[in-house]
């Protein structure tokens, strides 16, 4: 039966990941390396004027096979954060959803939201727990990014495979081309970026990025596949439309073609 | 070694009735009913953080009347049992008749086999996609299961405010017809009830996924005007 008191000696609280647990639904942890994963790549957040913009690219590998063209890595982590994932995407995308029960469920229980740094504390304390599987070939690196309540400010969070948690000031990126987005985004970096021109620096930081590494997906105009996008203010998680987001990509070609001149 | 007097058992479930009855009177009462765009649930609270009202799930709300910790346990083990369903499963397959079965074998269980029985009512409340989708279901201390249509009326001296909700309530009305009839059966003729003695939620009928909302004072006050 799923409905049962608990012994308040030894009750797991607003913890749904403990209750999982508790269910037995949680896998055991690989004892070998696992070869031949999905895995998913580049991923970035930007810092702007009222909060935070965070993209991901939609390409999935393995080895040298572009396993998926259509792949999301950027989710809403709740009403006023997200999350984006780099690594083995089987992993990454439960740990995802584990992390939004684990926020949605706390509110319910408690009656009131956990604070950003107390989302971004948790998510540490998953990718954390899960460095067993990450020894193995599994690892799972994400981004977290949100607009803090009590601070009025968006702030965006980096990791590592061990669960260090790093707050970044302006900008963070993860997966195999986040060397090239992030240069892209720290050259043309501005203390003021509006929200929009943050889009336009994501988006573009993406596609230098899938110039260069081979497991990062660009846009694709003619089959409409494009980033995923998403803006965090104080109205929320929003996810840019793909309609705008072809009008941003096409901006861009022909801001890059007037650049680099000729015919 | 004193034997224990024989209690018959008719006599036995009576005074445990009677127990739990009286201490579900005690407190006061709890008001709910479907209108056009959701479920309004909505009751006579003058605390501002301890809670009758609350969300279990994306179409579904709880409240309860009566003993606040042993409701709140109830109310959390529904959150619980709710979530881990979903997580399972999916979201879609969480349901509130599923919950109200499992609460009402809860309850009986509690009444029959436990020194006291729970000193509470509850509503498990899921909004659907017309109003004739609306499901309330009404569980009782003993585990009796009431399938409401319309409204319901919780807590003690739910027949009179019951009698008045029925009288007042509006079926397909706008959310203040249902604000003014569930608080006008609350209140009754004598007394007036303000936007800080209660306490309103709604299950929104149009919300994308999770669909319970509070109802704040100031729009409160501005629906009853």
């Amino acid at each position: 039966m799923w409905l049962s008191f608990q012994d308040p000696t030894n009750d797991p609280g607003p913890n749904f990941f403990e209750l999982v647990r508790r269910a037995g639904l949680l896998p055991e942890f690989p004892s070998a390396q696992v070869e031949g994963v999905t895995h998913g790549t580049t991923c970035v957040a930007i810092r702007c004027e009222g909060g935070v913009v965070m993209a991901g690219d939609r390409r999935a590998t393995s080895g040298n096979l572009i396993s998926h063209r259509t792949i999301e890595k950027v989710f809403p982590a709740d009403r006023h954060s997200g999350v984006a994932i780099a690594g083995a995407a089987g992993p990454a995308i439960e740990m995802v959803r584990l992390f939004q029960l684990q926020l949605e469920h706390y509110e319910k229980i408690e009656g009131s939201a956990v604070s950003l740094e107390g989302k971004a504390n948790q998510l540490s304390q998953m990718v954390r727990n899960h460095l067993p599987a990450a020894m193995q070939g599994l690892a799972v690196v994400p981004l977290f990014a949100g607009w803090d309540q009590a601070r009025d400010e968006g702030r965006l969070f980096q990791f590592d495979v061990t669960g260090g948690r790093y707050e970044e000031l302006d900008h963070a990126a993860t997966g195999s081309g986040s060397l090239h987005a992030s240069t892209v985004i720290k050259l043309n970096f501005k203390d003021s970026l509006t929200a929009e021109e943050a889009v336009d620096l994501a988006v573009w930081s993406l596609y230098e990025a899938a110039d260069e590494d081979s497991a990062t997906g660009g846009p694709d105009l003619q089959r409409g596949i494009f980033p995923v996008v998403a803006t965090i203010t104080t109205d929320g998680f929003e996810r840019i439309s793909d309609d705008v987001l072809r009008s941003r990509v096409e901006q861009l070609m022909t801001r890059l073609k007037a650049q680099r001149g000729g015919a | 070694m004193s034997m224990p007097f024989y209690v018959p058992p008719e006599q036995m479930m009576q005074d445990r009735a009677d127990y739990a009855r009286k201490g579900i009177a005690r407190g006061r009462a709890l008001a709910a009913c479907t209108f056009g765009s959701g479920i309004l649930l909505c009751a006579e609270n003058p605390s501002r953080m301890l809670r009758k009202i609350s969300e279990i799930y994306d179409r579904i709300g709880f409240a309860g009347v009566g003993k606040y910790n042993e409701f709140d346990q109830l109310r959390i083990a529904g959150v619980r049992a709710a979530d881990l369903k979903g997580y399972s499963f999916s979201r879609e397959d969480v349901d509130a008749r599923s919950l109200a079965n499992q609460y009402a074998q809860m309850l009986g269980q509690v009444f029959t086999h436990e020194m006291k029985p729970m000193e509470v009512e509850i509503l498990v409340a899921e909004v659907g996609a017309d109003p004739a989708d609306d499901q309330l279901f009404h569980i009782l201390y003993d585990g009796t299961l009431v399938d409401e249509s319309g409204w319901c009326v919780l807590g003690g001296d739910a027949d009179v405010i019951g009698e008045r909700m029925g009288a007042g309530w509006i079926e397909g009305g706008t959310l203040g017809d249902a604000l003014r009839a569930a608080v006008g059966a609350l209140a009754g003729p004598e007394r007036t009830l303000e936007a800080a003695e209660l306490e309103i939620a709604v299950l929104d009928r149009g919300s994308a996924r999770r669909a319970f909302r509070r109802i704040t004072d100031d729009e409160v006050t501005s629906l009853l005007r």
